[in-house]
């Protein structure tokens, strides 16, 4: 079955089951292997991506359920320029990946919380931030929101 | 990208002497260091490589303007400084520290230096980690007796290219990187002078330069690297003091960062070949039982299905994609035996352990003085407490996935694990081939925390005996379900631990510990009391134990450190200065300590509802103590609202990744403590993915680690896996304070059901 929808801005058509989740049309049929396979519940977030602009974990959204829409991967955050997004950025002077993994699906739940609220307090971080993490990079990523949205982080790192 | 692993690398076909192994199969020797198992073997480093080794070191990695520097880096024209890492990393930041450690002795340009992951081939294994190790498996004097060409020799003939122990920067760092740097400046004046007609003494380098300041002449590395090449290397050079140091102990960005914000770094389950196709796998739900029997048809009637392939202990659904393969599983209903294993349990582990420690005979024993004595003493108050911990999942993020292909005679492999040689070396048994038929390319890793030592991962076995059957390149991939019931858990462990008290001093000290290995050597005491005892009792499950991020370090840690707080409170004094009292003057241990209880306030009131807890731990020669203070949640589960960790690890080689490492390792720490556990029922783990094996999430984490670094100057010492060990302790003794009740069962949130 032919489905079609925007990745990146780029139209796409994918002959795939009607199940097929969207993380695995994105990975096997298109290639674009940033965003993450880590359980396949939706439980970790690994597979963040954004639909038609909400935060979605790509695991468990069949590819039927996005005919017609619009899809944005990590690979898509940067701008027409090749700049890097200002929270690519904030990750990168904050140092917070370490093995990296989780980070694709982390970046693109902490763009969509600043999509969504501008500068977010901590417990808006606390609530939308719920990716799983094993690294322990937590503190950085609570840090590099913070400094993306131009406040300082109310519980400073060292 | 600096870290990319490098697939396309072109293996020469024809294996020197030193390659061939002597016999089918790979001759491996097994060290315990540290109970982290040290398995393979192999040479790197300049002065250990003999010459065939030094030949196929600069075939793979020297030529076309490149010079080769022993296995251990190159020097292009253009002053590119190319540093080849033995050790994998997977998210520790060892390649860039190794790096900052090699240039800062070279005195290379930082921005001209590359830090490459080394090929998957004896030419690179690492005698820089045997010598390292050699002290904890042979003792310090017979260490020092053995010449660095002897460990070369002993390195090579294991195949020793493994990442684990917290070894990277305080061995293959400081004896390999620094070392060369330093041999290889060297060459490099020496070059210079003769070029130049001036005495040595007049050059001074930096940035990759090396200058005459009288006649205002220079000259690149680049332009002296076939020269210095020829010339031979000092085994000891002079290495520059800690004031000359201009990148290590500097907070130096991570190379490896940029390619992982972008969605551009590839790692093993990311990589791809043209008509790859993907596979996924069910091993029996109980380890050590078979396959009895599977009708395929189910499977193969779904779209997309091309294969099912029967293992001893598992089937493999291939495919034109995972998800295919995983519906094409889902389909299965494969008939497994148990091995005999259906009894076992969680409970049944627990009550075989005790048995053991109330009866059974010693393994091991190690301690001072007379602990009976000291319990029997006139006016001694006695105290004991049993404690327990499960098997825990090791959950890094990407689970395992290795990609296959056989192809005329050749296994070709493409994934990310701890010890490339010794991947290499257990795919040629499974498959049947010899070591050099099998080639291996290293790929990022999403994680590992002690998971991808090849001696404890059956994938390997498993692509290679997929891969035969196949005539095209196949990835193998395991479900996060695989994952966590097929894991080399850390082991389930429990304690039995006494302690007598006289005028509030502790007189005698025993820990009887039950679980499959011993932690002698690896974690120590640290205590200054008259009479010590540690009883190892051996219990094997039908599960495989495998080290598990700081390895025997957490229980050990979890066990002595929850119990100094049961002893302090049995004294009626304050945990930290009980603590204080019983660790060495003028130690490095009561300065960690003494440190911690300052930054953290220790003493000060706390806000109503908030309970504060200390712990200091030592392991892979680094110091740490920590204070986490913690609060209730409504539905009574811990919220860790500050945490402090002072760490004295000799020398920082790069403060803004240690304090990442260690940030990370309290973590995984208090995760662990709060909700993590593996259990057995009929032999089989119960547990299946994230949603009943909690992480830790980032509204439950510390929103700030408070990191301090005491720069003692003291050997170097690890970084990954020290910061872990305190904080299930420290949190336990922070709840104690609050609540009155003792902790004694781990996890914390289901401690109940134990």
């Amino acid at each position: 079955m032919a489905t079609s929808f925007t990745v990146n801005g780029k139209q796409v058509s994918v002959e795939a089951e009607a199940d097929t989740p969207l993380l695995w049309v994105l990975r096997d049929d298109l290639g674009m292997t940033g965003t993450k396979f880590g359980c396949g519940i939706a439980a970790c977030g690994a597979c963040s991506v954004h639909v038609d602009g909400a935060i979605t974990r790509s695991c468990s959204v069949p590819v039927s359920e996005i005919a017609g829409k619009a899809v944005t991967t990590i690979e898509g955050l940067k701008g027409a320029d090749g700049m890097l997004h200002k929270v690519q950025q904030a990750w990168i002077d904050a140092q917070v990946p370490q093995c990296g993994y989780c980070q694709s699906g982390q970046i693109m739940a902490a763009v969509a919380l600043i999509e969504q609220v501008g500068t977010p307090s901590d417990a808006q971080i606390d609530e939308a931030m719920t990716n799983i993490c094993r690294c322990g990079t937590y503190p950085r990523i609570r840090k590099a929101i913070l400094a993306a949205t131009g406040a300082a982080a109310q519980t400073g790192e060292a | 990208m600096a870290d990319n692993p490098n697939p396309d690398l072109d293996i020469p076909e024809t294996v020197t002497p030193a390659e061939k192994p002597k016999k089918k199969g790979v001759k491996r020797r097994i060290f315990l260091a540290g109970s982290a198992l040290l398995v393979g073997g192999g040479i790197f480093g300049v002065w250990w490589t003999d010459s065939s080794a030094k030949a196929k070191a600069n075939a793979l990695i020297g030529g076309a303007g490149k010079q080769a520097f022993g296995s251990v880096m190159t020097i292009a024209e253009d002053d590119t400084v190319t540093v080849f890492s033995p050790h994998i990393d997977f998210g520790q930041g060892s390649h860039t520290a190794l790096g900052q450690m090699l240039a800062d002795e070279l005195d290379a340009d930082w921005g001209k230096v590359v830090i490459e992951q080394a090929p998957a081939d004896l030419a690179f294994a690492n005698a820089a980690l045997a010598k390292g190790f050699l002290p904890t498996m042979a003792g310090e004097t017979l260490a020092g007796l053995i010449p660095d060409a002897v460990i070369g020799m002993m390195a090579r003939s294991m195949p020793l290219m493994i990442t684990g122990g917290s070894s990277a920067i305080r061995f293959t760092g400081e004896i390999a990187m620094r070392r060369t740097g330093a041999a290889v400046r060297a060459a490099l004046i020496a070059e210079a002078a003769d070029r130049l007609g001036v005495p040595e003494s007049e050059l001074t380098t930096a940035d990759s330069v090396v200058t005459h300041a009288k006649s205002g002449k220079s000259l690149r590395y680049g332009e002296l690297a076939a020269g210095a090449a020829e010339r031979s290397l000092s085994s000891d050079p002079v290495l520059k003091t800690r004031e000359q140091w201009k990148l290590i102990g500097k907070p130096v960005p991570r190379r490896d960062i940029p390619a992982k914000v972008d969605g551009s770094a590839v790692y093993g389950i990311d990589f791809t070949l043209p008509d790859m196709r993907v596979a996924t796998i069910a091993a029996a739900p109980v380890r050590g039982g078979t396959l009895e029997s599977v009708d395929e048809a189910p499977a193969l009637a779904v779209k997309g299905v091309e294969k099912v392939v029967k293992l001893p202990d598992a089937v493999i659904v291939v495919a034109k994609g995972y998800w295919p393969a995983t519906k094409g599983l889902a389909a299965l209903s494969p008939k497994f035996t148990d091995g005999g294993h259906g009894a076992m349990s969680t409970p049944a582990i627990y009550a075989a352990q005790d048995k053991l420690r109330k009866g059974g005979k010693p393994d091991n024993e190690a301690g001072d003085g007379d602990v009976d004595a000291a319990f029997a003493s006139a006016g001694a108050k006695t105290v004991e407490a049993e404690y327990r911990v499960p098997f825990l999942h090791h959950a890094m993020m990407e689970p395992f996935a290795l990609t296959g292909h056989f192809k005329d005679g050749t296994l070709t492999i493409w994934g990310g694990l701890q010890d490339p040689l010794s991947t290499r070396a257990r795919a040629a048994k499974a498959a049947g081939l010899e070591m050099d038929q099998v080639v291996f390319n290293p790929m990022i890793m999403g994680g590992g925390f002690g998971r991808r030592f090849p001696d404890i991962v059956e994938i390997i076995d498993q692509i290679a005996l997929l891969a035969k059957q196949v005539p095209y390149p196949v990835k193998l991939v395991w479900s996060r379900e695989e994952e966590v019931r097929h894991g080399s858990y850390r082991p389930q462990s429990s304690a039995g631990l006494k302690a007598s008290l006289q005028s509030g001093q502790i007189t005698g000290f025993r820990m009887d510990y039950a679980q499959s290995g011993n932690a002698e050597g690896e974690v120590p005491f640290i205590y200054k009391i008259p009479a010590t005892s540690r009883r190892h009792f051996a219990y094997q499950s039908n599960q495989i134990d495998g080290p598990w991020r700081s390895v025997n370090a957490t229980q050990i840690g979890f066990y002595t450190e929850s119990f100094m707080d049961e002893l302090a409170l049995a004294a009626g004094e304050d945990p930290y200065k009980f603590r204080r009292r019983h660790l060495p003057e003028g130690s490095r241990h009561l300065k960690a300590l003494d440190e911690v209880a300052k930054r953290s306030g220790w003493g000060t009131p706390l806000p109503e509802g908030v309970g504060r807890g200390i712990a200091i731990v030592e392991s892979f020669d680094t110091i740490v103590a920590e204070v986490v203070e913690v609060a209730l949640k409504d539905d009574g589960s811990p919220k860790v609202l500050k945490a402090f960790a002072v760490v004295d690890c000799g020398t920082t080689i790069n403060p803004l990744n240690a304090e990442a490492q260690i940030m990370g390792g309290l973590i995984m720490g208090l995760s662990s403590a709060i909700g993590e556990q593996v259990t057995l029922d009929k032999g089989a783990v119960v547990e299946s993915n994230f949603g009943d094996y909690p992480i830790l999430k980032l509204a439950d984490a510390p929103p700030a680690v408070d990191v301090i670094f005491i720069a003692s100057g003291a050997k170097t010492g690890g970084i990954g896996e020290p910061g872990l060990p305190p904080a299930s302790p420290a949190l336990a003794n922070a709840l104690a304070s609050l609540t009155g009740k003792r902790i004694r069962t781990l996890p914390i949130l289901t401690q109940a059901k134990a």
